[in-house]
């Protein structure tokens, strides 16, 4: 069953895009990723699919319901950490989170107490005493305390110190073998290559690149690094031009004998081929790049 | 239910601050009754003789001699500023304030419907209101009894009411305009409020602005008329329950759609 499915989905807010003919679908029990650079489109999507916004053409459903049509319903099932974690004021964390889960009209005591010892939470305190990182464990609680089938995360380790981090993932991890449909949104790349299966790339409001991350990060292009004196002009498939004055770096998609050949006119002091780090291949999407 | 209960909650200390004051002022205003009554007679002749100016305030048809004329007079002003105001503050406040402080997004990402959201909270308003005035009139009718006056229930009652009602109206104008902004929404609902209450004073001024009490709920709150008719104007609550009904709809078409951003 498809946990998300998106169709040609647009959002304008006034003249000014918020996505654009967005398809997207992930699986059931998927640990999918959603990256895109700031304003690329990350959190108009998750806000459509959580009912928070309605969007201007298209559809989007989860677990084959309609979100505007079946929202209510379809917000039994999901768990959301937004990126910023905004409470009332002067509530205590066990308020909150007893909120929450009266709001869910479930009890989830248990679970949250487990959530709260893991996440090393003090619930007595008042929310507007607690750091930005201990808010965002407030979040994370009422987001998993539900056990939800579906958890939408917005940006969820900013302000998490790393072992917290470990602790989160781990947590997410337990609850996604467990069947949890996992929605990753970050711009973190190592956050997405070390826990998701699968990915999206978002940029200006279009998926421009999805699929496992091992695809993702699959390329021919190779990035060739010379000193010396070379002729450049010549050769096809050359991108992402770097001079400096130790040498030249590129980009280089195309046949290899040619680049052997190009180089072998120049006066090559020393040499480098290696394939593009994930790190470059996510930049050059996100700097406007087509799939290398 | 749960949301009924969380609002009311987050509201106890401003609800409880507005119902004290307006008490404190009401008392006040009781127990300086026995003191200045004997020379209530001849203010009240003053008052008659200036003209637009008690007119404005609805004091030239007032006896200040009698207990109900001075309630009338000044704790019908607390209840009238005191009351609209705080009506004012809990209706504009009570959508745009997730907004503003960002938990709309903490509370719309449950599985809570919009039309849930805005019948808790505006049953919130109306609950507070309520119990505001509730608490402001039997304090008001114990204060009587306490200086030894007898007490002018009929009167009392439907001053009140016509009090009530007109927080009641203010509070759902509010509310409904509530629906609609995202900041400022403070002064928009005192300026509301203060608005209304200048109207009134126009309209009681000039005959050729008499038409404003169509408008302001001030209107069905005076206390010269509701005394000497010993009954509310029906004509002008019901134009007044039209705009807050009007209103509640209008902000509910209008949140049910709302992008939250």
């Amino acid at each position: 069953m498809k946990a998300i499915e998106t169709n040609r989905l647009t959002k304008y807010y006034g003249k000014s895009r918020g996505v654009q003919d967005l398809n997207l679908t992930v699986d059931e029990g998927e640990f999918f990723g959603f990256i895109g650079p700031n304003g690329a489109g990350k959190s108009t999507t998750i806000r459509i699919l959580l009912g928070l916004i309605k969007a201007s053409g298209g559809s989007a459903e989860i677990f084959g319901k309609n979100v505007f049509a079946y929202k209510e319903e379809n917000l039994k099932s999901i768990g959301y950490l937004p990126s910023e974690s905004a409470f009332y004021g002067g509530m205590k964390v066990k308020d909150v989170i007893k909120l929450s889960a009266d709001l869910r009209r479930t009890d989830c005591e248990n679970q949250a107490r487990t959530l709260c010892e893991r996440l090393n939470l003090d619930v007595h305190k008042k929310v507007n005493e607690l750091s930005f990182g201990n808010r965002k464990k407030v979040s994370i609680v009422c987001a998993l305390q539900h056990n939800p089938r579906l958890c939408i995360l917005d940006e969820p380790t900013s302000g998490l110190d790393p072992l917290m981090q470990k602790e989160f993932f781990s947590i997410l991890k337990e609850h996604n073998q467990r069947g949890m449909t996992v929605f990753l949104s970050s711009h973190i790349l190592s956050e997405i290559q070390r826990n998701c299966n699968r990915a999206a790339i978002i940029r200006d409001g279009e998926i421009i690149a999805c699929g496992s991350v091992e695809e993702l990060s699959k390329t021919n292009a190779k990035r060739v690094s010379l000193h010396g004196r070379f002729d450049i002009d010549g050769l096809e498939g050359v991108k992402d031009i770097q001079e400096s004055s130790d040498g030249t770096a590129f980009l280089y998609n195309g046949s290899i004998n040619r680049l052997v050949s190009a180089l072998s006119k120049g006066d090559i002091k020393d040499l480098t081929i290696s394939d593009p780090d994930l790190e470059e291949i996510f930049m050059h999407y996100y700097t406007g790049g087509s799939k290398l | 239910m749960t949301l009924l209960k969380h609002e009311l909650k987050q509201s106890r200390i401003s609800f409880t601050v507005w119902t004290a004051a307006i008490v404190f002022f009401i008392c006040t205003c009781i127990f300086m009754f026995p003191e200045m009554k004997n020379q209530m007679n001849e203010v009240s002749e003053i008052f008659a003789s200036m003209g637009s100016f008690s007119q404005a305030f609805g004091m030239d048809r007032l006896n200040f001699g009698t207990l109900i004329g001075f309630y009338s007079a000044e704790c019908g002003n607390i209840l009238g500023i005191g009351g609209a105001f705080f009506a004012a503050l809990l209706g504009i406040s009570s959508l745009a304030k997730e907004e503003k402080e960002h938990t709309a997004e903490f509370l719309l990402t449950h599985p809570i419907s919009r039309t849930r959201v805005v019948i808790d909270k505006l049953l919130a308003v109306i609950i507070e209101i309520i119990v505001m005035n509730l608490i402001t009139f039997g304090v008001a009718a114990v204060s009587v009894a306490a200086i030894g006056e007898e007490i002018p229930l009929n009167e009392l009652i439907l001053i009140h009411t016509a009090y009530l009602i007109m927080q009641l109206e203010i509070g759902c104008i509010c509310f409904g305009i509530s629906a609609f902004i995202r900041r400022g929404s403070i002064g928009i609902g005192l300026g509301l409020a203060a608005v209304m209450y200048f109207l009134n004073i126009i309209s009681n001024i000039s005959d050729s602005a008499e038409f404003l009490k169509y408008i302001t709920p001030y209107g069905y709150t005076n206390g010269a008329d509701i005394t000497a008719d010993l009954k509310l104007d029906a004509v002008l609550i019901l134009l007044g329950s039209a705009y807050a009904a009007a209103a509640v709809i209008l902000g509910y078409i209008n949140y049910s759609k709302k992008d939250i951003i």
